[in-house]
């Protein structure tokens, strides 16, 4: 691979790998869509109690991150959660 | 002590018959006595690959049924004594057998075999249940592709969940030039994933097709790399230390066919 293909894309292997990683880690936490749409409601209802927020651009996805501990990497729960206004919106 | 190993992957397509054919040839190079067991019923194969298709009688359902002894149906490899195989029915389907009839099979298979080689069906429905019931230790077959390695995570996971506590993994097809590009996984990176120990890396060889074609392992032969490479898995399952095969340089049919390319 050249210096300059370095910079354009990642390989193919690579994106394999990466796209393997996230796939399996949803895999065997056996989360399907239906249940990862029911904590992401379920996360607006209760943020939404303390501010308001984008309830459409909020994203939740199962990640891996390493652990504090020694073992590893661990399965996170990774939520970007846009906040439209910081102020309770009963106020 | 006799062992029951379960050849699996999940995906089909990947490799299983083969492999079985080739380890199991293999091990009967080695002195064991061995009998490969084909539980793909209604897809039958192993008698193909194996090239024992002309002597089949009896198969698996009939033994299970009672309608002959399993004596009889075991089919006695054409070049090694100690190598036999039980074939698969092919116009039966998978509920014909149960999961504690294959156990039953299984053990008493272990009085008389060092190694029981069961090659599992495709997918995770009840013929894969049958072929995991009685097995010790299972050998997961997989490609450097994201559908192969998906689906042997599903098979380790189910694997796990019915503690059995040995799994070992193939990687087959490996084409080291495609690797050296990066537009294929490498070993390391199946095996990161995956999680499990390697037990061996068969490289894609052509010398594959040709001994499919011709109905005879290629298990043991010299000038094949896949055919080394699968004489090294046997080593390994008997316990023994081999270190992994170098898939680039030595001279094997496959490396020098890529080697022609390269130079134009």
């Amino acid at each position: 691979m050249g210096f300059m293909d370095f910079f354009k894309k990642k390989s193919s292997g690579d994106v394999a790998k990466d796209r393997l990683k996230l796939l399996l880690i949803s895999d065997r936490a056996d989360c399907s869509p239906d249940v990862m749409e029911m904590i992401k409601n379920d996360i607006i209802q209760v943020i939404s109690k303390y501010m308001e927020i984008d309830a459409e651009g909020l994203d939740i996805q199962i990640t891996q991150t390493e652990s504090d501990g020694n073992n590893g990497s661990v399965p996170a729960l990774y939520a970007n959660i846009p906040i439209k206004d910081l102020k309770h919106p009963g106020n | 002590m006799s062992e029951v190993i379960v050849v699996t992957s999940g995906k089909g397509g990947v490799g299983k018959t083969t492999t079985t054919a080739n380890v199991g040839t293999g091990l009967a190079q080695l002195n064991k006595k061995v009998v490969l067991i084909d539980t793909d019923i209604g897809l039958r194969n192993l008698d193909v690959v194996m090239g024992l298709e002309n002597r089949i009688v009896y198969n698996l359902v009939d033994v299970v049924e009672g309608n002959c002894r399993i004596k009889q149906a075991l089919i006695k490899d054409k070049k090694y004594p100690n190598l036999f195989l039980l074939p698969s029915a092919q116009t039966r389907d998978k509920t014909s057998v149960n999961p504690e009839q294959m156990k039953k099979l299984v053990d008493e298979l272990r009085e008389e075999f060092d190694y029981i080689l069961l090659d599992c069906p495709a997918g995770i429905e009840q013929g894969f249940q049958n072929a995991i019931a009685g097995a010790d230790r299972a050998l997961i077959v997989t490609t450097p592709e994201v559908s192969a390695i998906r689906d042997a995570d599903r098979i380790i996971g189910l694997l796990e969940a019915h503690e059995i506590k040995k799994v070992e993994l193939i990687v087959n097809r490996l084409r080291m030039d495609m690797v050296k590009r990066g537009d294929m996984m490498s070993i390391e990176d199946v095996q990161e994933i995956l999680a499990i120990d390697l037990i061996g890396a068969v490289p894609d060889d052509e010398q594959i097709v040709i001994s499919t074609n011709q109905g005879e392992p290629l298990v043991g032969s010299h000038d094949s790399l896949a055919g080394q490479a699968y004489e090294n898995i046997c080593h390994r399952i008997l316990g023994e230390e081999v270190p992994l095969l170098d898939l680039e340089s030595k001279g094997g049919v496959w490396t020098k066919f890529v080697g022609l390319f390269k130079k134009n």
